[in-house]
């Protein structure tokens, strides 16, 4: 697999030709963008002070207008962006998968599909909107690999009927086939409890959490200090988790500077990475800047990389 | 009168639910007792083929094979003690461990098909017997604990609970087990 810095010479050199193009389109938009969003902020206010002046105070109209600005605002930024991002997608992001791992399959508006994400059982809250795109499948050296970027919400409604959503995660969902055979079900969460309330307090609380199957307290400090696993078996769980695997998990989650969550079900594993939406191209920034380039090509080596940093290539013999 | 019905109420409560998490602690390292058991006969199985496959080429390690097949005699015998499973672990671990590494010095072991199906089967068992000592040892801990500490202490003085004996985990176990590396072997 190509190193970081390849990917940075790659990114550079041989895409420069398009990274220059799409620079020139990108500056367009955010110039029209800017000069959009000025008016609307001249049309909102000056909108807002006439009923400020009708109605002698505060009014709730004048919240509405505020949200229909930055309504109408993101509405047109999406519009307007629509091309350049479909061309970034295919031009730049594109080009870079291949660069990794020429057998992957890059599919920019679709998703790992719901079913899987639920089935993962990382997140146990009921989803109902559940949106992503960016899909990648394919084979790093024997092992089948698919990721997108996720978002799923949940819905609420408060006394007076209104609705509201929530998140119940937003960012990099990977699945992957694991190495190891096995029946049962091993999730392991990010430790907030024992964050909060100390180790003592903390384990009591998390052997009592209900929702989750029975606290597998893990015997390596480092390991148990960032992460609560919960499992079917606590034979399995150890087996699975070996104190090389706790090692590595804890190297992925340092390399990728987010909270992660991860699940052993159904013969593959399941690792979900916090952050926004990801393979979308920069508008107020420039593409060129190296920022940026680090942005994409980090979440690329991520993902595509954790068979190798995940030692998943390394099969079992019987399950070669 | 009624303070006193409330107080004799909540110690009574108290007591129960020491009692119950205690028992809960006993159960949980008996329980897992058994799935250790249960992977400790798969390696038992592995032996006597083990053995007939390899005795023909080693000749300077009669003396290990030999011991080998006897304290898998012992371990294979019905109403052990977990002391005594927990020894006999420690003894078979370090003998099998000692012919797989003579195995290194005979190169038509090595290419012989059998044998080498043979270690790898014997290398998976041996990762999930880590798993099940790694599992039995954190239970024993756990219930260990919870007979030292105050207050379930006393109750575990009348309820007669002694200390259980954890699996040592050797250096060597706890090192990174490179896969790799034992496919090449």
């Amino acid at each position: 697999m190509k190193s970081i810095s390849e990917l940075t010479d790659f990114y550079y050199d041989t895409l420069y030709g398009d990274l220059k193009e799409l620079e020139e389109e990108r500056q367009k938009i955010a110039r029209k963008l800017i000069t959009l969003f000025v008016i609307l902020g001249l049309v909102a206010a000056a909108i807002m002070l006439a009923i400020y002046r009708e109605s002698g105070g505060m009014h709730d109209g004048m919240i509405f207008v505020a949200f229909a600005g930055v309504a109408i605002g993101a509405f047109a930024m999406k519009f307007m962006t629509k091309d350049y991002t479909h061309d970034f997608k295919f031009r730049i992001i594109r080009p870079m998968i291949h660069a990794i791992e020429d057998d992957l399959v890059y599919r920019p508006n679709d998703r790992l599909s719901e079913t899987l994400f639920e089935r993962s059982g990382i997140f146990r809250q009921r989803i109902d909107r559940y949106n992503g795109n960016d899909l990648v499948t394919g084979t790093i050296e024997g092992t089948d690999l698919r990721f997108s970027d996720v978002h799923a919400e949940y819905r609420t409604k408060d006394s007076k009927g209104r609705t509201s959503w929530h998140t119940i995660f937003q960012g990099l969902f990977i699945m992957a086939e694991f190495n190891k055979h096995f029946k049962g079900r091993t999730v392991i969460l990010p430790d907030r409890a024992e964050k909060l309330f100390g180790s003592l307090v903390g384990s009591w609380l998390q052997s009592k959490n209900f929702s989750r199957e029975a606290l597998v307290k893990m015997d390596d400090p480092a390991f148990e200090k960032a992460f609560v696993v919960y499992g079917t078996d606590q034979i399995e769980a150890r087996y699975i988790l070996t104190h090389a695997m706790m090692k590595r998990l804890l190297d992925f989650k340092k390399r990728s500077k987010e909270e992660i969550f991860v699940s052993f079900v159904g013969s593959h594993i399941h690792v979900a990475v916090s952050g926004g939406d990801r393979f979308e191209p920069a508008v107020f920034k420039s593409l060129l800047s190296y920022e940026q380039a680090m942005a994409y090509i980090a979440t690329l080596k991520l993902a595509i990389g954790i068979v190798e940093e995940l030692k998943l290539n390394q099969r079992l013999w019987s399950k070669q | 009168m009624s303070t006193t019905l409330i107080v004799l109420g909540v110690i009574a409560l108290i007591l129960v639910l020491m009692y119950n998490s205690l028992i809960g602690k006993k159960n949980q390292v008996d329980n897992i007792f058994a799935g250790v058991d249960a992977v400790l006969k798969k390696r038992y199985d592995l032996i006597p083929n083990l053995v007939a496959s390899v005795s023909r080429y080693m000749e300077h390690e009669k003396g290990l094979l030999e011991k080998v097949t006897a304290l898998r005699a012992q371990a294979t015998k019905p109403n052990l003690s977990d002391e005594r499973v927990i020894e006999l672990d420690k003894q078979i671990s370090s003998a099998l461990g000692s012919i797989m590494v003579a195995v290194e010095n005979y190169p038509q072991l090595k290419a012989n098909e059998n044998v080498m199906h043979l270690q790898h089967t014997l290398h998976e068992v041996e990762a999930q017997i880590a798993a099940a000592r790694r599992a039995y040892n954190q239970a024993v801990t756990d219930y260990n604990n919870a007979i030292e500490m105050i207050p379930t202490k006393i109750m575990a003085g009348f309820m007669r609970l002694t200390r259980k004996q954890v699996f040592e985990i050797s250096e060597g176990e706890r090192q990174n087990v490179n896969v790799k590396e034992l496919f090449n072997a």
